[in-house]
């Protein structure tokens, strides 16, 4: 008989073991699931962990989709690590996007270079508008955010929608619901030719390492903590659990409209139906998988990025459904969950006293 | 006069889906376990129970299916939550989005099936009744099940020792295992119940009516029953009301665009959403309104004996 024995003190090894535990399992239910359908499973753990890195190209690709995944988990892990359940990143990065995107449209052929910061910006602000709402409801209505900000990632998505097939669509686009392609003047500059990735991707890690200096080196990221930990403890000190909860809100929504604002004017170039790709839920994995630390999740981005291209392989190497991704993204966040008791108890054998 | 009956028709049938789902979230709700999977639980039901109509051409063997889908994964969320002590929220959101890819990726090969003609209902011969006919007595079975299943539950929760148990475990879990109540199995058993219903509403939604098999299909259907519970202040008649309003909401659409109103579809389609943020913002209003109507130990883990 299996009994869980609570730890004194949570295990700072298995903090960061349960994570790799979790990435066996996942790999392990991934090779049960290619061999059922009766597929060679060394090719489809290939094509998930070895053809994404194999080439400078394909490193370039990794981070182009871990670009997205990261900066949006590094807002989420504020909220998370604040007691605030934001699962509507997605829709602030649709909204990021469509500001962005609305602004890289003004662009002509004599716009000079800076519209690039126009584009961004914009990102930023639509990101942190959407997210506003969320923020205002709860604040002023006690309207719980969880369910606010996911309701509001399907309206965005409609008013994109709303955009693409109506006003913004391309007159000489054979009518299909997408925008013109932006001016070349609004591209993000990339960081080297042969390769799509862009300075998006350095600013994410510039946006890791602010975290780390937020969270672990500032009174305010101290505060913005403690009222996650310990609302008692947060209030008796005096700290503003309004001010976490906008500060926590404001930050993610602004990461994840920076997001989807680098998406636009970074690989994609036009405003389209397809522009969420479900990133913003996404993150929400990175965001635990990387223990809600800066550094993890760096590598957690990147891991769950091998995990679109995997998919995207799978589907024209081996003739497997793209959602696979999807299967192996939530697996991962399943099992990083059972994991994580490993770091509160320890497993003994026997019936205890 | 007839197209008022054909909008109060499909408001039932549309508040169907989300009535089967939240009455069953609010069973797990009253025992003190918030479930953010039913999305994902009815994704995976709602192709358990289209594969198994496309297969056997039998729609009660469908709704079995979708409910032992939504049986079995909500076991499984309930075993992390309830004995691993795992955030309650963070498995359920993990549920939603596994169930997002495994349902698109099981169902990549009923994108295109079909399914059976089925006959008309027409019960007692009431359906041939002007407009209270079509309106009221022309629909399938499970519309009138969700009915009885909200009132089965009042009768369950507030007239049976089992209900009161099941509230009281709900609200002060200590106490319930103080007095000799296996608080976790119960629970469990709660979460099931949740999960099976969950399933009958996703299996209801793409084998009845949709009835095809898209993926993503349940749109939100899943998070917008959560709200209704909250939105009925946990009481089953609120919800089966509520279920009705809301499926009322997402017909106005078709309604108005059948009346040749001039509004993009894309705003037509954003009402439900907008609405649920409207309702939840009213209803949470008041702290205390909602304090005193939440089972008071919702979405907080339960140690026996620690």
């Amino acid at each position: 008989m299996l009994r869980l024995e609570p730890r004194p003190a949570p295990s700072r090894a298995w903090t960061w073991g349960s994570p790799l535990l979790a990435l066996a399992i996942t790999v392990v239910i991934g090779v049960i699931l290619f061999s059922a359908m009766g597929k060679d499973p060394v090719r489809g753990l290939q094509v998930f962990f070895w053809e994404p890195v194999k080439s400078a190209y394909a490193l370039g690709e990794l981070g182009v989709k871990a670009t997205p995944l990261l900066l949006i988990a590094l807002g989420l892990a504020v909220c998370f690590r604040s007691n605030v359940w934001n699962i509507g990143a997605e829709g602030q990065f649709v909204i990021g996007a469509i500001a962005a995107g609305g602004v890289a449209l003004l662009a002509g052929k004599d716009t000079g270079r800076w519209i690039v910061f126009a584009v961004l910006l914009a990102g930023v602000l639509g990101g942190m508008l959407w997210a506003a709402i969320t923020a205002f409801l709860r604040d002023r209505f006690n309207a719980g955010e969880i369910l606010v900000s996911l309701m509001l990632v399907y309206v965005a998505i409609q008013l994109l929608g709303y955009l693409v097939y109506g006003p913004w669509k391309d007159p000489a686009g054979y009518n299909f619901p997408q925008t013109r392609t932006f001016e070349a003047v609004t591209q993000i500059p990339k960081l080297m030719t042969g390769s799509r990735v862009n300075v998006g991707a350095l600013i994410a890690l510039a946006g890791a390492a602010l975290l780390w200096v937020f969270l672990f080196r500032t009174r305010g990221g101290f505060a913005q903590q403690v009222g996650g930990l310990a609302p008692a403890a947060a209030r008796y000190a005096g700290f503003s659990s309004r001010r976490a909860l906008w500060t926590a809100l404001l930050i993610s929504g602004g990461t994840a409209g920076l997001a989807g604002a680098l998406e636009v004017a970074g690989p994609i170039g036009q405003l389209t139906p397809y522009v969420p790709a479900g990133y913003g839920f996404a993150a929400i994995i990175v965001a635990f998988v990387g223990r809600l630390h800066p550094f993890g999740m760096v590598l957690a981005a990147i891991l769950m990025s091998m995990f679109y291209i995997g998919g995207e392989l799978a589907q024209s190497r081996l003739g497997l459904p793209k959602s696979l991704t999807g299967v192996f993204q939530g697996l991962l966040l399943f099992t990083l969950l059972a994991c994580d008791t490993l770091v509160n108890y320890r497993i003994r054998l026997g019936r205890g006293r | 006069m007839d197209a008022y009956a054909l909008l109060l028709a499909a408001t039932l049938n549309a508040g169907t889906v989300l009535a089967l789902a939240a009455l069953g979230l609010l069973i797990n709700e009253k025992a003190g376990i918030v479930n953010l999977g039913a999305e994902g639980i009815m994704l995976c039901a709602a192709i358990a129970g289209f594969a198994t109509v496309v297969n056997t051409g039998n729609d009660w063997a469908g709704f079995a299916a979708g409910m032992a889908a939504g049986a079995v994964l909500a076991a499984i969320f309930g075993w992390l939550v309830i004995w691993l002590n795992t955030n309650q929220y963070a498995t359920g959101l993990a549920l939603s989005l596994f169930g997002v890819g495994f349902s698109a990726f099981v169902g990549i090969r009923y994108v295109q099936a079909k399914l059976p003609e089925r006959p008309q209902f027409n019960w007692l011969g009431l359906g041939d009744v002007p407009t209270l006919g079509p309106a009221l007595f022309r629909h399938h079975p499970l519309v009138y099940g969700a009915m009885l299943l909200a009132a089965g539950l009042i009768w369950f929760l507030y007239r049976t020792r089992g209900g009161l148990v099941l509230r009281s475990v709900g609200e002060s879990p200590q106490s319930a295992h103080a007095l000799g109540y296996n608080v976790r199995l119960i629970r469990l058993l709660a979460v099931i119940f949740g999960g099976a219903m969950c399933g009958l509403a996703g299996a209801y939604l793409s084998v009845i009516y949709t009835p095809l098999w898209v993926e993503g299909m349940v749109a939100g259907k899943g998070w917008i029953a959560l709200a209704l519970t909250t939105f009925a202040t946990w009481r089953p008649a609120r919800v089966l009301l509520g279920a009705y309003l809301f499926g009322g909401v997402t017909m106005l659409q078709f309604h108005l665009q059948g009346q040749g109103v001039q509004v993009p579809s894309q705003f037509l389609t954003m009402l439900p959403y907008i609405a649920t943020i409207v309702v939840l913002a009213l209803i949470s209003r008041n702290p205390t309104w909602i304090r005193v109507n939440m089972p008071a130990s919702l979405g907080k883990p339960f140690h026996p004996g620690g």
